[in-house]
């Protein structure tokens, strides 16, 4: 893990521009999931940097093009990966053209490998994604590769009962090369968790579920690359990183509010403000 | 006159499809090392426990969670693994919706084996008799559906299945049956065999219901009667061609099946004939759109109008007044 300055400023230069960029594709789309997109930025960027791809040869699966595996379980929150892997310079331009949530464009409203196979797995009914984790990390351990596998979870997401399934299954094969990652904003589409089926003490039932447990400021790459090493550092069960973060993060007039979690259309001086915001790189 | 194919009984070592299941999955695996089974703690009932026996390394215990299964065994397919859920075919319905994502729109080659279908599930009741995997899984988008009708047609299944480069749903058996095969009849995935010749009526079926229209066949010739029986392993895609032909000379297709009479292998049929030139009627043999009951087998076959004598009499029923002017 290269922990330069120069690195560091890279990845908040990364996150900066893809938040621009996912709420261009969501505007243009007039449709999309931008308090999400917004709070997972921060985790995504440092996730991607660690899986380390190549190249997105559009064709390929993850495992020809990353040193480790990303699966983003909370699917609505695409538009950041897209945004990412464009900003990357990974993404091939006129994949970008033809715009999100569009007929036939490989930017489809929730992540689909059948448009771009990179993508690991297609997502977007919640709980899904950390039991192909769990496959993934299995599979893995079975071939005995050094491959690890990252997921991406919703707090809101949680709720589904799946998902318990899959913390059962993790601590009993002892797949500690697997790291979920829950994106801990504290809002699901309607309200906050705690009000629409509350998820606290969370820690305790992860700790509980035999998992190791850390906890981090999801807006703070330092922080989130210090539990990722701490993380791989783990033998005998998986890691979960509880992020605390904030929905809308980086425009004022999103944070926090969970209007801002479906598909709202945004309107052009809404869409102006926002940019100039996360050009200015509001913390 | 025709001369008629007399399928005979097979001897084996497995009597049920499930057992056929397992042996066809050792085997496989014997030359495969792809290949993995994940079982929901019910290895005992599926067959799957002859795998675990021969390779418990290559066992997954998911335990009593059939959504996550279904979704680590569309992970390991992303691995590289040929992967073998294993479960009742009412449980697998609790994976439906990781089927289409996990599975299906990302046209892995999951396998997904289905044991306790239909009424031959028996004393279990209603909750473990699946009436209704063949429509909700024919539903699903590049999902192939078989229903083999006699351990060797598991056994050729299961080993093209080595293969696979999509998913797949097959449905295997809980009870005992005397199976009848002609080995003289080739195999050929996903064509319908024509398992006993005839000129008076058309039978295609699937699963246990092959063994109990060849013994209807049987009913039927001691009243002068001449029926064809297909073996129809697969359901989807589904090969109608040589059934419809078939039909098209003796004027009535009967279709039977261990399943609703909604959406399974008489409606897909039915679908088949469909804006194509007929001249037959379609008559779905199957189990009406109810739930089931405690019971032996071939008791509830009888009492819910799919045992042999049940097949026979409808068939009369519905030729009869032909038969008088002959």
């Amino acid at each position: 893990m290269q922990d330069s300055q120069a690195h560091l400023g890279r990845l908040d230069e990364l996150a900066r521009e893809a938040r621009g960029l996912a709420l261009e594709l969501i505007y243009g789309a007039q449709s999309g999931h931008p308090g999400g997109a917004l709070s997972v930025m921060d985790l995504l960027v440092c996730l991607w940097d660690e899986a380390n791809p190549r190249t997105l040869d559009a064709g390929k699966r993850q495992r020809h093009l990353m040193d480790h595996d990303l699966i983003l379980s909370k699917g609505h929150s695409v538009p950041a990966l897209y945004a990412l892997a464009q900003v990357s310079g990974l993404l091939a331009l006129e994949n970008a053209a033809a715009g999100l949530r569009q007929l036939g464009s490989p930017l489809q409203g929730h992540p689909d490998t059948r448009f771009l196979p990179w993508l690991g797995t297609s997502s977007g009914s919640l709980g899904q994604g950390l039991s192909f984790a769990c496959g993934l990390a299995l599979g893995a351990k079975m071939s005995e590769l050094s491959r690890k596998t990252f997921v991406i979870l919703g707090d809101g997401e949680l709720q589904e009962g799946q998902v318990w399934e899959s913390f059962l299954f993790a601590a009993h094969h002892q797949l500690s090369n697997l790291v979920a990652v829950v994106d801990r904003n504290m809002l699901q589409s309607d309200s906050s968790t705690e009000d629409i089926m509350s998820l606290e003490p969370l820690s305790n039932k992860f700790v509980a579920f035999g998992w190791h447990v850390l906890e981090v400021d999801g807006h703070d790459v330092v922080e989130i690359r210090r539990s990722l090493e701490k993380a791989h550092l783990e033998r005998g069960r998986p890691s979960v990183i509880i992020a605390n973060t904030v929905k809308g993060k980086g425009v004022s007039f999103m944070e926090n509010e969970p209007a801002w979690h479906g598909s709202v259309a945004m309107s052009e001086t809404e869409y102006r403000l926002a940019l100039g915001e996360i050009a200015q790189g509001r913390r | 006159m025709v001369s008629i194919r007399q399928p005979t009984l097979v001897a084996g070592s497995s009597n049920t499809l499930r057992d056929a299941f397992g042996d066809a999955l050792v085997s496989l695996a014997a030359s495969n090392p792809s290949v993995l089974a994940l079982d929901g703690d019910v290895a005992g009932g599926t067959g799957a426990y002859k795998f675990r026996n021969e390779f418990p390394d290559r066992f997954v215990q998911c335990g009593i969670a059939e959504q996550n299964m279904v979704g680590v065994a569309a992970g390991l397919a992303e691995a590289g693994y040929l992967p073998f859920v294993c479960t009742f075919a009412s449980f697998m319905l609790r994976g439906l919706d990781q089927v289409k994502l996990a599975v299906a729109q990302n046209g892995l080659p999951v396998t997904l084996v289905a044991s306790h279908p239909g009424l031959d599930t028996g004393p279990d009741g209603a909750s473990a008799q699946c009436l209704d995997d063949l429509a909700i899984f024919r539903a699903v988008p590049g999902l192939q559906v078989f229903s083999p009708g006699s351990p060797f047609e598991v056994a050729e299944i299961i080993a093209a299945r080595g293969n696979a480069s999509g998913p797949a749903y097959i449905r295997t058996g809980r009870s005992s049956h005397e199976f009848r095969e002609d080995p003289g009849v080739p195999f050929r995935l996903g064509q319908p065999r024509l398992l006993r010749e005839g000129t008076d009526v058309t039978i295609a079926a699937t699963g246990v219901q092959v063994t109990r229209c060849l013994e209807a066949a049987d009913l039927l010739a001691r009243e002068g009667l001449s029926a064809a029986v297909f073996s129809v392993h697969q359901i989807k895609p589904l090969d109608a061609s040589r059934i419809v032909r078939s039909a098209n000379q003796t004027g009535l297709l009967v279709t039977s099946e261990d399943h609703s009479v909604v959406g399974g292998l008489g409606g897909a049929v039915a679908q088949a004939c469909a804006g194509t030139a007929t001249d037959f009627k379609i008559e779905i043999n199957g189990v009406a759109d109810s739930f089931g009951q405690s019971g032996d087998s071939d008791e509830l076959a009888s009492y819910y109008g799919i045992g042999p004598s049940e097949i026979a009499a409808r068939i009369l029923e519905l030729t009869g007044a032909e038969f008088q002017r002959h």
